[in-house]
């Protein structure tokens, strides 16, 4: 068998897609982050718990209503995005004009007492969540057992993730919400709704993040700290691609998820690391981030 | 961002939960306080239903003596210094008298010194380090429900007779994880088979399919689970998933409570093989427990580890009321040592004894989790598959290096 740094190549090719699977997920709740950040200046630390509200609103659509996880991907995303609007509606609009600190602290607390009640309200063990039986099974590779759910996963991120890109990139009303970061009085004066548009943008932020809650449920325990676990990597991951950067959020995330994946090869102990080292290194080296503008 | 985080969580680390009557503890009121996780990963297997499970023991008792008890609950969010903190405070200035449950080795591990040298009792239920009754052992501890050497030998043992002789394992990078491998790794040794490797998952880390694939690259027949709670629960999940089951590799779950297959469904976690000492539909005894306990548990069910709590307070008030509750109170290793002296015997354990090194015996009990089929109701997800008799269950008295022992 071919060997590659001592490690049999079949292995080394799986944990690369392994990588980029992982990845994807980091890539989407990135995302979400960084077009918070983008648009609102706001460090929406509340993602964590929005991503476990997503997990938990499927797992109630099925138990309590019967609608299956299609419709969990349509529904979800929606009710959980409206939680968001009213969130930034109450509370976090009245915080645009201060440090960022304050944002910081205050989707902190909401984030830990959202995470408190479910906990609460479902224990902490967790729910299950089955695979949907159009995805079950799983392709062989060769190289490896390719489950098709997590192969639905990454088609399903990039989608998204090239989508929100464009969106923002390539639209009029991409044209507007960036218009708006830059000088929201001046685009204001030409008649736009700023405030709407921005409550708007969280809430998307916020449906991105319930989306990956969705996807998440039939692979991860759906427990109340399913969104702690995840999100201080993902912070890292925008830290590294620079504050608000749409792009370079997909990209790095999608990159580290690979770099994980390799870590748990070569060196697993540190694979819970590895994100945060790189994370120094390019603070050091180049504060504003990968994809950042200084 | 991290800094935060700290102080909020210190913050609320200095403010433990208290469920008693006020601090205005009379000369002969015994006071137990219930140390665990009272709102994370743990809380399922351990948190407010073990409160609920010593109440029990008390009014089961409390009708047959003239003892009152109080009980106060603490918080110790899996964080050593947390958990030792308030173990110093409750003993040191609210009268403490017993320390219950305590899940979380390395927690165990700081309380059990604190309780030495406050001369207390200390009655662990949640923990699974052997090393309580090893190296570690002391004359005010008992170490009551299971532990890493029992789970090893029930779990691991069958698996290598029914044919598994070449093992790879998941394991948790911490404490109790590497206790786990190592006891069931001499078990697999022993009796002939072979250990190809491990991987170390860093505690906490969601996705181990990277782990699994690496398990199943060694083409190891048993790739065994050094981990608890989540964790277990996501790579259980994860091996149905990348089919590692469907390939004639077998999943050995070496610690999973019975909340865990809740969490699971039984979907997932049919055919799984695991170990506890206690189950409620064992027997007409347990099932007269859990009907009392439930009501007061919000929805969830007994594990070995409540039942724990359940028996080690019961014992300890039998032995409170045996040497009156002033002289329990004034000398913690004199308390334990009356208990040692005495036999155990309740409804959800039955008859045992506690040893001279603090090891509580009883029998342990391998189970199989059911398929949806065969399932008749809500929480009946168990068949025994065999029982392991209560002088062979855990570690023999010579084997610990318990300092107790030797003297």
């Amino acid at each position: 068998m071919d060997e590659i740094f001592g490690i049999p190549a079949p292995l080394l090719f799986g944990q690369l897609l392994l990588g980029l699977i992982n990845g994807a997920f980091y890539a989407m709740m990135s995302l979400g982050l960084a077009v918070i950040f983008g648009l609102l200046n706001i460090i929406n630390f509340t993602h964590g718990a929005q991503f476990m509200m997503g997990a938990f609103a499927a797992w109630m659509l099925l138990e309590w209503l019967g609608l299956n996880y299609w419709w969990a991907l349509v529904l979800v995303p929606i009710i959980i995005g409206f939680t968001g609007v009213v969130l930034e509606r109450l509370m976090i609009s009245r915080l645009y004009k201060l440090d960022h600190i304050y944002g910081l602290l205050l989707t902190f607390g909401v984030g830990l007492i959202i995470e408190g009640i479910f906990r609460n309200q479902f224990g902490s063990s967790g729910l299950p969540y089955r695979i949907p039986p159009e995805l079950q099974g799983a392709w062989d590779l060769g190289f490896m057992y390719m489950p098709i759910y997590r192969g639905w996963v990454v088609v399903a991120a990039l989608v998204l993730c090239l989508a929100t890109w464009l969106l923002i990139e390539k639209t009029r009303l991409g044209a507007y919400l960036r218009a708006a970061t830059e000088n929201a009085p001046l685009v204001q004066a030409f008649g736009v709704n700023v405030p709407r548009m921005v409550t708007l943008t969280y809430g998307f932020g916020v449906a991105l993040a319930a989306i990956g809650g969705v996807l998440a449920a039939p692979i991860y325990s759906v427990n109340p700290q399913m969104g702690t676990n995840l999100i201080i990597v993902v912070f890292a991951v925008v830290v590294i691609g620079g504050m608000g950067s749409i792009i370079g959020s997909i990209v790095t995330g999608f990159g580290l998820g690979i770099v994980e994946g390799l870590t748990k090869v070569f060196w697993p102990e540190a694979s819970a690391t590895v994100v945060f080292v790189i994370m120094a290194i390019v603070l050091v080296a180049r504060p504003a981030g990968l994809f950042g503008r200084a | 961002m991290s800094f935060a985080r700290r102080s909020l969580l210190s913050a609320a680390a200095a403010s433990p939960l208290l469920l008693g009557r006020g601090a205005r503890a009379q000369a002969a009121t015994l006071k137990i306080g219930v140390l665990n996780d009272q709102s994370g990963v743990y809380k399922d297997i351990s948190g407010p239903t073990s409160v609920a499970a010593v109440r029990q023991a008390i009014q089961d008792f409390g009708a047959r003596s003239g003892l009152t008890v109080e009980v106060v609950a603490g918080d110790h969010q899996n964080k050593p210094d947390v958990g030792s903190n308030i173990a110093r405070q409750w003993l040191d200035r609210d009268g403490v008298d017993v320390i219950v449950d305590v899940p979380n080795s390395a927690v165990a591990l700081a309380v059990n010194g604190v309780v030495r040298e406050k001369n207390k009792v200390f009655l662990n239920s949640g923990a699974a380090t052997a090393d309580l009754t090893g190296a570690q052992c002391t004359p005010n501890t008992i170490h009551w429900t299971y532990d890493t050497w029992m789970l090893a030998k029930s779990t691991g043992g069958a698996m290598v007779k029914a044919g598994g002789d070449s093992w790879f394992f998941v394991t948790a990078d911490y404490a109790f994880g590497h206790a786990l491998e190592r006891d069931t790794g001499n078990f697999v040794k022993a009796s002939g088979g072979r250990v190809l490797g491990n991987v170390r998952a860093p505690l906490g880390n969601t996705d181990f399919s990277s782990f699994l694939v690496q398990a199943q690259s060694s083409r190891a027949k048993i790739i065994g689970l050094a981990n608890a709670g989540a964790d277990t629960v996501n790579a259980v999940k994860q091996a149905a998933e990348f089919g590692i089951t469907r390939r004639g590799t077998k999943i050995a779950v070496l610690l999973m409570f019975i909340n865990d297959v809740h969490a699971l469904g039984l979907a997932a976690a049919q055919g799984l093989v695991l170990t506890e000492t206690f189950y409620w539909d064992l027997n007409d005894r347990t099932r007269a427990f859990t009907n009392r306990v439930k009501p007061h548990m919000a929805g969830n069910m007994p594990s070995m580890s409540h039942a724990g709590c359940y028996s080690a307070v019961l014992h300890y008030l039998k032995a409170a009321a045996d040497m009156g509750p002033a002289a329990a109170k004034a000398d913690g290793a004199a308390a334990v040592a009356r208990m040692k002296a005495m036999p155990t015997d309740d409804d959800c354990f039955g008859a045992g004894s506690v040893r001279a090194d603090g090891r509580k015996i009883h029998p342990a009990y391998l189970f199989e989790v059911k398929a949806p089929g065969e399932s008749k109701g809500a929480w009946d997800y168990y068949k025994l598959l065999q029982t392991t008799p209560i002088d062979e269950a855990f570690r023999p008295l010579a084997e610990g290096g318990c300092p107790l022992v030797r003297s």
